[in-house]
């Protein structure tokens, strides 16, 4: 089943095109990462995805529904994590997950999903004497709490120490075991590395590039670099290229072979043309 | 399997109401300037003019009917419109949108608040007026009645003109500032801090005509003063009916103004 498609999808803030001709396939029950430099289309597209904005142009399936013709039937099925939001600050976290919980037609317990986040030893206290990383788990809790098929995160985990995001990870792990789709943007190539099953780079408005975090642009069958003793040597074989250094006696102690990171690819993507 | 019903507009506005209310109580800042100001403002101009005006109706009285016009519009009127621009602020607009609640249900809990912040702003003004300044309650049922009518229309114009003056502030800091500048000019116009009202400039009588506080101010001293203060009035009677009638008008155009101004965010988008 395809949870979310779009095809020529397009937006024009007057003559500049923030999204030209997008193309997105994802099945449900996948984690999709969509990442690409401020400015590339990225929350836009998501904001179009949501519902939140309208379209110039392009056709988008979400659930099976038009999210610019979505009605609350349709709101109860997603989940959108905020990426800046102070609401409720007069409220404890019991309160205002509460609150929402009885938004839904078939929420999580209250109780259960702050635990889920970890908040459990802030469940009394005001939201806004949170801190920031607290904050972004709430706004997670409140985004899971009526069970969403299919969860938005854009850009979770900007202004994570690293031992919050990786407890973030993890949270988003769990959901997606319990088979709730996701599509996150991201900035950290990482973050995408670690959680998404497929990811797609966006660049001036467009997909320039999309598959695993393994296969992306070819980097599987990307030419590998050998180094060894003060000598480089790119090579489609790195393991041919060894054996034959081996036996040629070539000194071998500080050898390392590397592909190309996913940051490398992501960077050659990309790069703006040359004029 | 039992079937899983979505909670429908009408239960979500009620909800929406419930943790309104939380918030403000919670506010202590909003709790004192739209709610105790008008308390405290009634308490200074009955104590510094309470002599009597010589109708045998003392100043107190007539500062106390008027002032439930002024606490009416702070606590629908401001708190609404600043209400609104912090929601779009802060996030909860869209938070809001992104979950099965409508805008039809924001809206319900938005003026569940404002109605309730308003009776209660009415009971602390009349416990003023009654203790502080000896002022008898109407003791026949039609005062009441029209006392009634006055507080849904009122309630309800001043309300939806909030939501939609809300478009016109950027920052919800300064929301208040902004939104007083009318509210306090109006006062002054509408003959709630001068009495009698003929004391003014007929322009300014004219001018405050055309908005809903004169009328207000006017239907309340109807419904708390004796008939004989109807002499004070600018058209020397309490003109209950165009009272209705300008105030409802002011209920539509406050529906149409909101409905054309009205945007989940702040940026121009749906």
């Amino acid at each position: 089943m395809t949870a979310i498609r779009v095809r020529g999808l397009r937006k024009m803030y007057g003559s500049l095109d923030a999204v030209a001709g997008l193309d997105l396939d994802v099945p449900a029950g996948e984690v999709f990462a969509l990442l690409g430099p401020n400015g590339a289309g990225k929350t836009t597209t998501v904001e179009i995805l949501e519902g939140h904005r309208r379209r110039t142009a392009g056709e988008v399936s979400v659930l099976g529904t038009d999210p610019g013709r979505a009605d609350r039937h349709w709101r109860a099925r997603i989940g959108i994590v905020l990426q800046t939001a102070s609401d409720a600050g007069d409220l404890t976290v019991a309160e205002i997950v509460r609150h929402l919980a009885g938004c839904y037609p078939r929420p999580r317990p209250p109780g259960e999903v702050i635990e889920l986040v970890g908040l459990t030893g802030k469940a009394k206290s005001l939201v806004r004497t949170l801190s920031g990383g607290q904050r972004r788990r709430l706004d997670v809790a409140l985004s899971i709490v009526g069970r969403p098929e299919l969860l938005f995160l854009d850009e979770p985990t900007t202004g994570f120490d690293p031992e919050a995001r990786r407890r973030f990870w993890e949270l988003i792990r769990k959901l997606s075991a319990e088979g709730v789709t996701i599509v996150l943007t991201t900035h950290y190539l990482d973050e995408a590395e670690a959680l998404a099953d497929r990811l797609a780079v966006i660049a001036r408005g467009a997909v320039v590039a999309e598959g695993t975090p393994a296969t992306l642009g070819g980097r599987a069958t990307a030419e590998a670099l050998v180094s060894w003793a003060g000598h480089q040597e790119r090579t489609a074989d790195p393991a041919a290229l060894v054996v034959r250094l081996a036996a040629e006696g070539a000194d071998l102690s500080a050898l390392t072979v590397t592909r190309p990171t996913l940051e490398d690819v992501y960077l050659g993507l990309i790069k703006e043309p040359s004029a | 399997m039992s079937v899983d019903i979505l909670p429908g507009p009408v239960r979500l506005g009620l909800r929406r109401g419930g943790i309104e209310i939380l918030q403000f109580v919670r506010d202590r800042t909003a709790l004192v300037f739209t709610f105790f100001f008008p308390a405290l403002l009634l308490l200074l101009f009955g104590s510094i003019f309470g002599g009597d005006d010589g109708d045998g109706v003392g100043a107190a009285r007539v500062f106390t009917a008027s002032m439930i016009a002024y606490g009416l519009v702070s606590t629908s009127f401001v708190t609404m419109g600043a209400g609104l621009a912090m929601d779009r602020e802060d996030g909860t607009l869209k938070r809001l949108r992104g979950t099965p609640v409508t805008a039809p249900a924001y809206f319900l809990g938005k003026l569940l608040l404002v109605a309730v912040l308003s009776a209660a702003e009415v009971l602390v003004l009349l416990a003023c007026g009654v203790l502080v300044f000896g002022m008898p309650l109407p003791a026949d049922a039609g005062s009441w009645l029209t006392f009634g009518w006055l507080f849904v229309l009122s309630v309800v114009a001043c309300g939806l003109l909030g939501i939609a003056a809300s478009a016109l502030v950027r920052h919800a800091r300064t929301a208040g500032a902004i939104l007083n500048v009318p509210v306090v000019a109006l006062q002054f116009l509408s003959g709630v801090f001068i009495n009698p009202i003929d004391q003014l400039p007929g322009w300014m009588i004219t001018l405050a005509s055309v908005f809903p506080v004169k009328w207000m101010a006017q239907g309340f001293r109807s419904v708390f003063l004796p008939d004989t203060a109807a002499g004070s009035e600018a058209a020397g009677s309490w003109e209950l009916g165009r009272t209705a009638l300008v105030l409802g008008a002011w209920c539509v155009l406050g529906l149409l103004l909101c409905l054309v101004t009205f945007r989940w965010s702040d940026r121009g988008e749906s």
